[in-house]
């Protein structure tokens, strides 16, 4: 069909306009020399007014850093990144740390108005959304505010930035900080160990289930900025949680490179579900620009009957390297992955989790739900393992992949292993393109070729759509229409 | 209403239809009965605007237009409705999903407002029950593990739902059983009116009837090689195809 003939042609066209949250915040910032060494690391300790404890965690980390190389294993390919030309530091300087929300910068509650991110309570309140969800907004290096503090503080909950948590509760962030992702863990994260600047601390008290839904907002301004944020989300017994994090950032048409590093601890009984709705700038129609964006989420299944559940839709970024993945320590833990990778363009995504099964009786399931378009690749590599005393360990993956077009590639790399042979391990993979005659159905129906092809990538991705927060679903089926825009003829 | 003039098909670089000539006028229902292979399937996807194919020659007419240039979705609006002989499967997506996404694109085409969810919802169980169809039925993604005849329950479901100007049905009594074919066949005929033309493409006379055509045309190697009335079909029953095809 012509559709695909088009595909090529209509590719090209896809405007860099068709990102809509690419628009720049004109706001003065503080930014750290350029480039990376012990005075940086310092500089930034320095001014989060960190104690020598952290300090000298960062700098550990760093002269680790300094002895490793770049991983090249994944199908990312990319030029070589001067890790000396970019700042490691940006701050908007009327905003020096997290406030209320009467002193934050109206023009940075502009922006987040314009990204349409509820930061007034009172609006909230009064509002449009049915169930309240609480934010932290992180823009370039920090946090400039956290809504709804005093209501979750009610309930026990600790929500604030990192920066907050390290000087307001330092017992708990020392007691878990590096303990899923060691500052050892790979070239990114440990980068990120050094230069850390903010992100979102949760505590979720025993037994406590957390009121409303929590999120973070990241949002990269600032040029030439590397972000680092990093997240410690912690559920202490019998506790639940549900974690919304989104991201976006600016048309730039330099890559700017993005380390964050998320960890998660489900004590005995606990239930973490974090969902991530990644969109920050893909590049441009001649993959010019875009986020690189390397980053190590892990999850660790501490507590008995413990579960984490990672759901991701990956829109975004021009290189995308992720694998939120589970550590299945508690005996009966359980761990889930729903992933919807999205390429489009010159776009690459390298995603996918790994389950490590320590204990015994632990479950896993995987979905997967991979989409290229346009001239980009699309692997999911996943990793299920079963250590000598897992035994009646299980897991369940299915992974799927949509070709639109005939430029694109989508690759499917699992790595299963197992060391205890009670386990039992099933693994389903498809790979399909959107049929002609799929297409000429819908048409013949009276649907055009974008609404055609929109409806049945919505079914493709429902199962994983259904793991998200009700409100976050909605958007996300309107990001998914929106990024495979000027797919096909 | 729909007027075909000398078509000529092929599909890499293959002759399919090599000058066939059909009218259909408005309230009619014309058969077009014919052996495998014949080309009737490529007919109805060539009117219905389905791509691969290469028009070398000739004209389709829809009420007076042609519709040649015009996109599958186009046609639609346009009033064209196609009952597939294989219906397509979209999994994941509800059929009460689809439904309305059909419904409501050929309402935006032709200007018109979205049904309110209280209107669509009732005019899709009324048509349902009419169809025999089980309300739940219509929560699965569509055709996904449906039978061959639920399938076919399903396209008439659509037609009677989209109220378009001119019918195809391409071999639509093909896996359906009696009962099935008298239900399917009732809800075509509760379609027939003055203002509406139907091709009825069926390689078997069983189906005529149930719905009893107006003209009957016999198709052989991509034209129409005889045409008449509806006693056409019974003497096609008992003589088969073969003096036809030879004589094509
Ligand atoms: N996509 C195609 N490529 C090549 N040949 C085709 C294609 N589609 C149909 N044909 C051929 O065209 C002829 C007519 O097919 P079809 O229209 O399906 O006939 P009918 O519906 O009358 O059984 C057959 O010989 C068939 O093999
Ligand atoms: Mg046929």
């Amino acid at each position: 069909m012509a559709a695909v003939k088009e595909t090529v042609e209509t590719v090209k066209t896809i405007d860099v306009d068709q990102y809509k949250y690419g628009f720049v915040t004109d706001i003065e910032s503080e930014l750290a020399p350029k480039g990376l060494n012990e005075d940086i690391v310092r500089y930034i300790s320095a001014k989060k007014d960190e104690p020598e404890w952290l300090l000298n965690w960062r700098l550990e980390a760093f002269r680790r850093w300094l002895t490793m190389t770049e991983p090249t294993w994944s199908r990312c390919h990319y030029p070589p990144i001067d890790f000396q030309d970019l700042h490691y530091y940006a701050a908007p300087k009327k905003t020096p740390g997290p406030k209320s929300l009467d002193e934050v910068d109206p023009q940075l509650l502009e922006t987040y108005a314009k990204l349409g991110i509820p930061l007034r309570e009172q609006e909230i309140l009064a509002g449009v959304q049915t169930s309240k969800v609480a934010v932290d907004a992180v823009f370039d290096s920090v946090s400039v505010v956290t809504t709804f503090k005093e209501e979750l503080k009610k309930a026990g909950v600790i929500f604030c930035s990192i920066s907050e948590a390290v000087k307001d509760h330092p017992e708990l962030v020392q007691k878990y900080l590096g303990t899923v992702v060691p500052t050892t863990d790979n070239f990114y994260a440990t980068l990120n160990s050094a230069v850390f600047s903010d992100g979102s601390f949760v505590y979720i008290p025993p037994g406590v289930r957390c009121p409303m839904e929590l999120s973070t907002y990241f949002r990269i301004n600032e040029q030439k900025t590397g972000q680092f944020e990093r997240t410690l989300i912690i559920a202490d017994k019998g506790a639940y949680v549900s974690y919304l994090e989104g991201c976006t950032a600016p048309k730039r048409d330099e890559n700017q490179l993005h380390a964050a590093v998320v960890e998660l601890i489900a004590l005995d009984d606990a239930e973490i579900k974090y969902s991530t709705v990644q969109n920050w700038y893909p590049g441009d129609s001649e993959g010019k620009g875009g986020i690189y964006n390397f980053v190590t989420k892990r999850g660790d299944c501490r507590g008995a009957r413990s579960k984490i559940s990672w759901t991701q839709v990956e829109t975004g970024s021009a290189i995308t390297w992720k694998y939120p993945s589970c550590i299945l320590r508690g005996e009966g833990s359980s761990g889930e992955f729903y992933s919807i990778a999205i390429s489009n363009g010159y776009q690459q995504v390298d995603s996918g989790t790994k389950m490590i099964h320590l204990g015994k009786n632990t479950t896993s399931k995987i979905l997967a739900k991979g989409i290229a378009a346009g001239k980009s690749d699309n692997t999911y590599r996943g990793q299920v393992s079963a250590h000598r005393k897992a035994t009646g360990a299980r897991n369940f993956t299915n992974c799927d992949s949509l070709l639109i077009g005939q430029e694109c590639g989508a690759h499917t790399i699992p790595y299963i292993e197992s060391k205890n042979s009670s386990a039992v391990f099933e693994h389903e993979a498809t790979t399909s393109k959107i049929a002609d005659d799929q297409l000429f159905y819908c048409m013949q129906r009276g649907l055009d070729e974008e609404e055609a092809v929109a409806l049945i990538v919505n079914g493709f991705v429902k199962e994983v759509l259904q793991q998200l927060p009700m409100e976050f679903a909605v958007e996300a089926q309107k990001l998914i229409a929106i990024s495979l825009e000027g797919s096909v003829g | 209403m729909l007027e075909i003039k000398n078509l000529h098909v092929e599909i890499d670089g293959k002759k399919i239809l090599n000058g066939l000539t059909l009218t259909v006028k408005a309230g009619e229902v014309a058969a077009i009965m014919g052996p495998n292979g014949s080309g009737k399937s490529t007919l109805s996807y060539v009117i219905a605007g389905k791509e691969d194919y290469e028009i070398t020659e000739g004209e389709i007419l829809l009420n007076g237009q042609s519709v040649l240039e015009m996109e599958p979705n186009e046609r639609a609006a346009a009033g064209l409705f196609l009952a597939f002989q294989y219906p397509l499967e979209i999994p994941g997506v509800a059929t009460m999903t689809f439904l309305k996404a059909a419904m409501n694109a050929q309402r935006k085409a032709r200007g018109e407002e979205e049904l309110t969810p209280g209107d669509f919802m009732k005019r899709v169980r009324e048509a349902a029950a009419k169809l025999g169809i089980n309300p739940d039925m219509l929560k699965r993604p569509l055709n996904v593990g449906f039978s061959g005849g639920e399938k076919k329950r399903m396209e008439i479901l659509q037609m009677s739902l989209l109220d378009p100007s001119f019918c195809i049905l391409d071999e639509t009594d093909s896996g359906l059983d009696i009962d099935a074919l008298r239900i399917v066949a009732e809800g075509v005929n509760a379609l027939r009116g003055p203002s509406r033309g139907m091709l009825v493409i069926t390689h078997y006379q069983r189906l005529l009837d149930h719905i009893v055509p107006d003209t009957v045309h016999v198709m052989a190697k991509g034209r129409i090689v005889k045409s008449g009335g509806k006693e056409l079909a019974l003497e096609l029953e008992k003589n088969g195809y073969a003096d036809y095809v030879e004589a094509a």
